[in-house]
């Protein structure tokens, strides 16, 4: 396992008081908590946080870390046999498979006040909130994601291990940005028949090269030849559903949205978004002689004044 | 290793009763009343003491358990902090609209 520094982490004094942490932990939380929070890493950086303060708050399992002594943040580490015997309930308990945190979330279990203290008395297995990110081929088709999750599971002796576990989730067609799932008893085993906890996925769409999502709506750019935006024509428009052709009227501006009804993300309980097909004229870059001649002649003969709104009465 | 477990689609569709949104959540039900009569947690349905909602709900709930414990938040402040995370996330939704109408390049 790997030393973490709980006093560096919430940046206070070895020497600090219980209502010094108290506050340091406050003024981080605000700043970090991830519901609230729109630092970097700020989920990464609350977890630290927390497990910090979670340790150093009560006084008996900061002692014990106390005892543990000062190392350099994420040194390779393993109790001392001492330790193991006072605080663990024996030289021969085996540290495979916890983390720092675990070492001290274990402490009830020799010490009285975890699971295992409890005597017979069951304990719910934790939920876990993992985000999940697909892609809009994904949305479209449906997928099934096979989560890789490490989760502390309760073991004999009420101490809590890592534990691999594989989930397989079979997601429909429809998940778009925002949404939640909940898989039942998929979270952390519970302990002496507790029930298990739930998995809750947290959806979001992958950037995608082409469409741009917005609830089950779809987004995409649509280039066309000023001619084509001029004259009208008939082009063809890709869909998760495969390509599409799209009559473009006469007269059309850039920046108008041409609409597909249907043709967005298929919605869970039937029915579907629409995808826009948003024009973008595109003016080549370089013209041919005969090119520059025609559009001289045009030029000429057109009526059209694009800036008429910008003239004074 | 698990295979194909059950899939719950948390959307308006589904509806959840006050007992499960508890249990689910984690708030009291007292906690949760209290929620709802403050307008932070929007309620499907109330007739006398029957109280549903839509499973949308259990993600709002969820992170009113995690401000209360992590943030050691009082209800007054959880009814505040969930009504402007509601009016963020509305916000955040209009921008990515919009933003779905910009040019790519």
């Amino acid at each position: 396992m790997k030393y973490s520094d709980y006093y560096a982490a919430l940046g206070v004094e070895r020497g600090a008081s219980q209502d010094e942490i108290k506050k340091a932990y406050r003024r981080l939380a605000q700043k970090y908590h991830p519901d609230v929070s729109k630092e970097p890493e700020a989920e990464a950086r609350f977890k630290e946080i927390a497990e910090a303060y979670q340790t150093l708050k009560d006084p008996e399992k900061r002692a014990a870390y106390d005892e543990l002594g000062r190392r350099p943040q994420g040194e390779d580490f393993r109790p001392p046999p001492d330790w193991a015997r006072q605080h663990a309930g024996g030289e021969q308990f085996s540290f495979d498979d916890m983390d720092f945190s675990d070492l001290f979330s274990r402490f009830g279990g020799a010490r009285g006040a975890g699971p295992f203290a409890r005597g017979n008395s069951s304990m719910p297995g934790e939920d876990f909130e993992v985000p999940a990110e697909i892609s809009i081929e994904d949305a479209f088709s449906g997928t099934t994601l096979n989560l890789q999750l490490s989760m502390p599971e309760y073991d004999a002796n009420g101490g809590i291990r890592r534990v691999p576990h594989l989930v397989k989730a079979r997601i429909a067609p429809g998940a778009v940005d925002g949404q939640r799932l909940r898989l039942p008893g998929k979270g952390g085993k519970g302990f002496n028949g507790g029930r298990a906890g739930d998995l809750y996925l947290d959806i979001t769409l992958k950037p995608h090269r082409l469409y741009r999502a917005t609830g089950h709506d779809l987004y995409v750019d649509l280039p066309l030849a000023p001619w084509e935006a001029a004259l009208g024509a008939s082009v063809e428009v890709p869909t998760p559903g495969g390509a599409v052709n799209l009559k473009v009227r006469p007269g059309t501006s850039s920046g108008q949205k041409l609409r597909l009804t249907g043709r967005g993300l298929p919605k869970p309980r039937g029915g579907a978004g629409d995808l826009y097909a948003v024009a973008q004229i595109v003016v080549p870059q370089e013209l041919s002689e005969r090119e520059r001649e025609l559009y001289g002649e045009l030029q000429g003969a057109s009526q059209s004044n694009p800036r008429g709104n910008l003239e004074s009465a | 290793m698990s295979l194909e477990p059950e899939v719950l689609w948390l959307d308006e569709q589904r509806v959840v009763s006050l007992a499960e949104l508890v249990d689910l959540s984690g708030l009291t039900q007292e906690e949760v009343l209290e929620l709802v009569h403050g307008g932070a947690l929007p309620v499907r349905e109330m007739r006398g003491t029957i109280c549903t909602f839509s499973a949308q709900v259990i993600s709002v709930a969820r992170t009113a358990t995690r401000l209360r414990d992590e943030l050691e938040l009082d209800m007054a402040g959880l009814g505040v902090a969930l009504r402007l995370l509601e009016r963020v996330r509305g916000l955040e939704d209009e921008i990515a609209r919009l933003r779905a109408l910009l040019p790519r390049s």
